[in-house]
């Protein structure tokens, strides 16, 4: 199905599953334990060994020596992986660091061996006995040093690049208030709660993989030049997914040992990342430096806007890309956004949930509170003043949908920031400081083909199948909703198969896409689906209804099973967009509002209160999209206060390698979230009308809360996580 | 983890013999500690002996009137005990300040004073540490130190004692009362169970080779108002960037100690005589404190905390 | 050289010893035994797990989140961190919730396990699993079936009245507030975030209002 004009009415539009609070049709699965995850399948092949990684003891440098003879020796070993023996294995495009092979160290924790052995208590402990002898090389790991000197990123010609518009200099000489501040994010660690992990069999020249992977497509294209085998030759398997948050979006080591050890000792071998190797071996979001410059009239308006951010990689990555949403966000007639990146021997930085955005928000919507203060307004209504309906860079380009001004107004009404005084340090109630901080947040939509079959059989139940992954963001449900929808199905007669490369190409989970193409998919396979049927039932013309488990048309009605009785129906499609996206923005938008308690004698701070309101399109199912927000809200007071990778700047590797050292939000951090969806609908979108949600809630909850912290406090913190060293002396007295 | 042999005991006395007679092996309680180390090959014990059956698992009244703690209550159950509550809050207080729900379930009164530092280079074998590996050097000067030792700490060694159990021992003045492997006891006070870390960061405790713990000795009650204030990062299930342990009686003397700043609970007597006046009861608390870079906030914020202790004693 | 002013500050402390050397020397990491372990000891051990008896001849090694996964398989309990960090791996032994990737399996002989499969099924769910349904108390279901049964054992905690950190008076009855109950849970983490959520779910379980 091609989509090259705003979606009209259609069958979706019913809204009779679709759209309805639904609870997840594989929660009955996830509660009892018998959801199977990629490293517990023991049933799907027999004779699973057991591997253990060895990750590299130093950040940058050769590998000298290796003895693996104690580890070959130990009980149970099948064999010893060992790094020296291969070639680096091919990389996929969008992988950085070498995976495995060779005798280079590229960062800490590489994967250099791998022991095999037949229970895990045996393949960990050979692991240890593997002796190492390394040739260390200088390497690069502070951040701060070499970002003075950090070159420009490259634009799509190969030339240092500066994206601007106008005339920013002049306008922002001129001026009358101006604000130049530099903020800094560090580098945050995605923290799924399943680690990478990867059960790999051989059948001939042909290998399966059990594995948690968010796009299925790209492992196996990934996975088959790492291999060097074509890539009909690579199954991948992935339908549960214990989160990923962009951490497993492209293949990691896991995948790659399993499936040379598999092919060396031919036997099946699983693996799983130890957690305390996850953090150095995998990717992270990369620490940034970023300076922005506003200038605004005296009534608000943005006149010329500044944002420069340096980040850091492994020779050949990419940078953070947090400027990317300043190009878009707020109107103003002169504006500049340039990245500029550094080379560093850390490990690989990569996309996390929200690249770009996320820290790109924590100092922009800083930034917007400190330019309101300077300008005695309000920060709602400085954004509202400042919304622009079409690209700013581009005012021929319109937004497809943007109710920004919605999310602040009814937000800031749910929340009584009307209530809020605005005087900094000026809300007391016995030992603790009362705050009030908002921030706007915005994340693009972006379309992608994607493709889903669907099987009619004679019981009257329908499959969707496609390689769409649910990594808990609530596909299996809203695919289901959208084949019952389309088809007149109640929920219960549809059965929902993901994550298998045997089925159609989709989407895949990540960059908030996954919802509205896989579904898009999912309704284009079931508009081909009903032609079929009504060709098989012999029914034709315009007036065919698809309703209660019954096909209709004029007088004429059948159970929907019935065109199936001869056999299982099948149709295949894959939704394909053309211009859309390029006549017309797509983005979503997100105001958040925060109350937070700052203990004045120790500058502990609390979360007390949080709340989103959302423009994201149509909402397909209320219940999952509001758990994407405040799971996203979650992660973003973690990056607030608390996430931070510290950095050994001599050693090069983050310190903090574990969920001990590395602090996310525990329960009590977190309190009740309120979430609200404005109604409305973006044709622009896909049939669906809906835009992604997966993100939006992180983008910009992290400045709200800094911005609260600085209303409780008046003290201005602008270097992330927020925590009470960077502010303590800073306090009232006590 | 290496492979080990294990067995249950029967006695202490004989837990105690066989750790003494085998150098590689190691007494197994709640396991919290021990078998996450065990797993990175921080600890490598090659037999274990289980102390877990030997019915130390009460808590009964001393003649003192106090409260003598078999060293294998669980966490939760002594924080839990009324009397406990009633007469020893402060230690009630740290002790759900600590860990998780599921690893005080577990975690033992014994054990829990032997847990090792967080520090995340002890943590790492890749990296050298002089407590994990005596005389390899230490990593965590000059690294990443945010969390690590401001007080008694050494050129050696800057980690801390991470447990927050033994932060209200040392101001309940609690006493360990052990076994050693000749049958004979013997009652070390709190104070001089932990050591600091000098030239051998791998000595933690007063302890002698196959030394086991049986009890700890709460004497009588204090009376006062019993609080505990640990700061973190997150609000939960973290190690404490730096804790008060107190008991404040009405007229604003008391006890204090501090934890998550030194190799053990830090009690200063010329602090307690200052109490009520925080500023004085703080410099006494940090005074010779040689921290680094990335925590010498933490000088200040014991200042803090105990001021906040101090208000909440008031109040 | 721009990190090399930094390595000469770290000196002091780390060539102390000198098994750590400057930029570009041969650097041996010992990370080895001797030599090769003699057969790995085992030992018997049963284990009564949601009612059934298991009798296994286990590694000393094996953790009883091992036991349960790998060798009973039954892959409802979690490993996440396999460190005591993120709780996973939460089982109720004997009546009480415990972390079960830090304990051996050979320490439970006897003991009573229930794990998340046998709190409910999925046609017959526990009310708890019905209540993380109904309030989508979790996303991508991995920390989930430790959440339960650390929820499940919270409610029981509190009306035995074990204390918390928030716990006010602790010598007052325990009451299954909002606080308390996510101060109890805080041992299980979900980075999902969906613990807003779950605070609800256990609530309309403990029949208060969150």
């Amino acid at each position: 199905m091609k989509f090259d004009s705003p979606a009209q009415t259609n069958p979706i539009d019913q809204l009779k599953i679709v759209g309805k609070p639904t609870p997840r049709i594989d929660g009955p699965l996830k509660t009892t334990g018998t959801a199977p995850y990629a490293y517990e399948r023991h049933n799907v092949v027999p004779g699973q060994a057991y591997g253990y990684v060895l990750g590299a003891g130093i950040a940058k440098g050769r590998i000298k020596a290796m003895n693996i003879a104690h580890a070959q020796q130990a009980p149970g070993v099948i064999g010893v992986l060992n790094t020296l023996d291969f070639e680096p294995a091919p990389l996929g495009s969008q992988n950085t660091a070498n995976l495995f092979g060779g005798a280079e160290i590229q960062h800490y924790h590489q994967a250099i061996a791998m022991v095999v052995a037949e229970t895990f208590e045996q393949a960990r402990a050979a692991a240890h006995m593997i002796i190492v002898e390394y040739e260390r090389e200088h390497g690069n790991f502070d951040l701060a040093k070499l970002a003075p000197d950090a070159p420009l990123v490259k634009g799509g010609n190969g030339e240092p690049s500066v994206d601007s518009y106008g005339d920013f200099e002049s306008a922002y000489a001129a001026a009358p208030v101006k604000l130049d501040a530099t903020y800094t994010t560090p580098d945050e660690t995605h923290a799924m709660m399943e680690p990478h992990a990867t059960i790999a069999a051989w059948d001939g020249d042909k290998v399966t993989v059990w594995m948690s992977h968010q796009m299925i497509q790209w492992g196996k294209v990934a996975l088959a030049k790492a291999l060097g085998v074509p890539q009909e030759n690579v199954r991948i398997d992935s339908p549960f997914i214990g989160g990923g948050f962009g951490g497993k979006l492209f293949i990691r080591a896991d995948v790659v040992v399993a499936a040379l050890a598999a092919r060396k000792f031919q036997r099946p071998v699983k693996v799983t990342l130890q957690r305390p190797l996850i953090i150095n071996n995998t990717t992270h979001r990369p620490a940034t430096i970023q300076r922005i410059q506003l200038g605004a009239g005296k009534d608000g308006k943005l006149t010329a806007i500044s944002h420069e951010s340096t980040s850091g990689n492994l020779p050949g990555g990419g940078p953070e890309g947090a400027v990317n949403q300043t190009q878009l966000f707020y109107a103003g007639a002169n504006r500049r956004t340039a990245l500029r990146i550094a080379e560093l021997d850390l490990p690989e930085g990569n996309a996390m949930r929200a690249p770009g955005e996320a820290p790109g928000l924590m100092a922009l919507e800083i930034a917007m509170d400190e330019l309101a203060e300077k300008l005695s307004m309000d920060p709602v209504e400085l954004r509202i003043v400042n919304d622009t309906q079409v690209d700013p860079m581009n005012p021929d380009r319109p937004f497809s949908y943007r109710d920004l001004v919605g999310c602040l107004r009814r937000g800031a009404e749910a929340f009584g920031w009307d209530k809020r005084n605005p005087k900094p340090a000026a809300n007391r109630k016995g030992r603790w400081l009362i705050g009030h901080g908002m921030a706007a947040g915005f994340r693009n939509n972006v379309l992608r083909k994607s493709g889903a079959r669907v099987r009619l059989g004679s019981d009257g139940v329908l499959i969707v199948e496609t390689d769409m992954t649910d990594i808990g963001t609530g596909s299996y449900t809203i695919i289901a909703q959208t084949a019952a929808e389309t088809m007149g199905l109640p929920l219960n007669r549809v059965r929902v198969e993901l994550g298998d490369s045997s089925y159609p190409v989709s989407a895949g989970s990540g960059g908030q896409w996954g919802a509205v193409n896989s579904t898009a998919g999912t309704y284009a396979a079931c508009v081909k689906l009903r032609e079929k049927v009504a060709t098989a039932l012999g029914l034709s013309g315009d007036d065919i209804t698809f309703a209660n488990g019954k096909v209709a048309s004029g007088d004429t009605s059948f159970a929907l099973s019935d065109a199936a009785k001869n056999g299982e129906i099948v149709a295949e499609d894959s939704i394909e967009y053309a211009e859309v996206n390029e006549s017309h923005q797509q983005s979503t938008f997100v105001a958040h509002f925060v109350e937070v308690a700052v203990d004045a004698y120790t500058g502990e701070t609390y979360l007390k209160r949080m709340l989103a309101a959302c423009s994201a399109g149509r909402i397909l199912n209320p219940i999952s999209a509001r758990s994407q927000v405040i799971g996203a809200m979650t992660m973003g007071a973690g990056a607030a206060l608390s996430e931070e990778l510290a950095v050994d700047k001599r050693f090069g590797f983050f310190v903090n390698h574990d969920l001990a050292g590395y602090e996310v939000p525990v329960h009590v951090d977190i309190p009740h979230q309120e979430v609200i969806f404005l109604d409305e609908t973006d044709p622009w979108s896909s049939p669906m009308k809906a835009k992604g949600v997966g993100e939006l809630g992180l983008c910009g909850v992290g400045a709200a809360i800094a911005n609260a912290v600085y209303n409780a406090t008046g003290v201005r913190i602008r270097d992330y996580p927020l925590t009470l060293d960077k502010y303590l002396d800073r306090l009232p007295k006590v | 983890m290496r492979a080990f042999t294990y067995q249950r005991a029967s006695s202490a006395a004989e837990a105690a013999k066989v750790v003494y007679n085998n150098r590689e092996a190691k007494f197994l309680a709640g396991g919290t500690n021990l078998i996450d180390l065990m797993k990175i090959e921080v600890e490598t014990p090659t037999h274990l002996v289980d102390v877990n059956g030997l019915g130390l698992d009460e808590i009964a009244p001393t003649e003192e009137g106090g409260l003598r703690i078999g060293a294998l209550v669980t966490n939760t159950a002594c924080a839990a005990d009324e009397r406990v509550r009633r007469d020893y809050g402060v230690l009630t207080r740290a002790i759900v300040a600590g860990a998780s729900g599921q690893l005080r379930n577990k975690a033992t009164t014994g054990g829990n004073l032997l847990q090792r530092t967080r520090c995340p280079y002890f943590y790492d074998t890749n990296q050298a540490c002089n407590k994990r590996k005596p005389g390899s050097g230490c990593a965590a000067i000059g690294g990443a130190s945010r969390q690590l030792g401001i007080i008694g700490v050494s050129d050696k060694c800057i980690a801390t004692y991470p447990g927050d159990m033994a932060v209200a021992l040392r101001v309940l003045d609690a006493v360990v009362e052990t076994v050693k492997p000749d049958g004979t006891t013997r009652a070390i006070p709190i104070a001089e169970f932990h050591r600091l870390w000098g030239d051998t960061p791998e000595i933690e405790t007063a302890l002698e080779p196959g030394e086991f713990i049986t009890a700890v000795v709460l004497p009588k009650p204090l009376g006062g108002k019993h609080l505990y204030h640990k700061v973190r990062d997150r609000r939960s299930y973290a190690f404490a960037l730096v804790s008060v342990a107190a008991v404040i009686q009405p007229d604003g003397t008391g006890r204090v100690a501090i934890g998550g700043i030194a190799p053990k609970p830090w009690r200063v007597e010329s602090a307690d005589a200052a109490l009520p006046d925080v500023a004085a009861a703080a410099r006494a608390l940090t005074a010779g404190a040689s921290p680094t870079e990335e925590n010498k906030f933490k000088i200040a914020l014991v200042e803090r905390t105990l001021a906040g202790v101090m208000a909440e004693a008031r109040s | 050289m721009a990190d090399f002013e930094a390595f000469k500050v770290s000196r002091r402390g780390v060539l102390a010893g000198g098994t750590v050397s400057v930029a570009a020397t041969s650097v041996p990491v010992v990370r080895a035994r001797a030599a090769a372990q003699p057969a790995t000891p085992t030992v018997p051990v049963s284990l009564k797990v949601n009612g059934k008896e298991h009798k296994l001849m286990l590694d000393t090694r094996t953790t009883l989140l091992d036991a349960l996964r790998e060798h009973i398989k039954l892959t409802g309990t979690k490993k996440g961190c396999d460190h005591g960090q993120c709780g996973a791996c939460t089982v109720i032994v004997n009546g009480t919730r415990i972390n079960s990737c830090l304990s051996f399996a050979v320490m439970h002989e006897g003991d009573e396990v229930t794990t998340i499969e046998g709190l409910g099924t999925p046609d017959n769910l526990h009310p708890m699993q019905a209540a993380f349904v109904k309030h989508d108390g979790y996303q991508c279901g991995y920390c989930t079936p430790g959440q339960i049964c650390s929820a499940v054992s919270v409610l029981e905690e509190i009306r035995k009245g074990v204390p918390s950190h928030v716990t006010d008076d602790l010598e007052g009855p325990m009451k299954p507030t909002n606080m308390e109950m996510r101060e109890r849970m805080s041992g299980n983490i979900c980075r999902c975030g969906a613990y807003s959520n779950i605070a609800e779910a256990m609530a309309e379980v403990a029949g208060e209002k969150a």
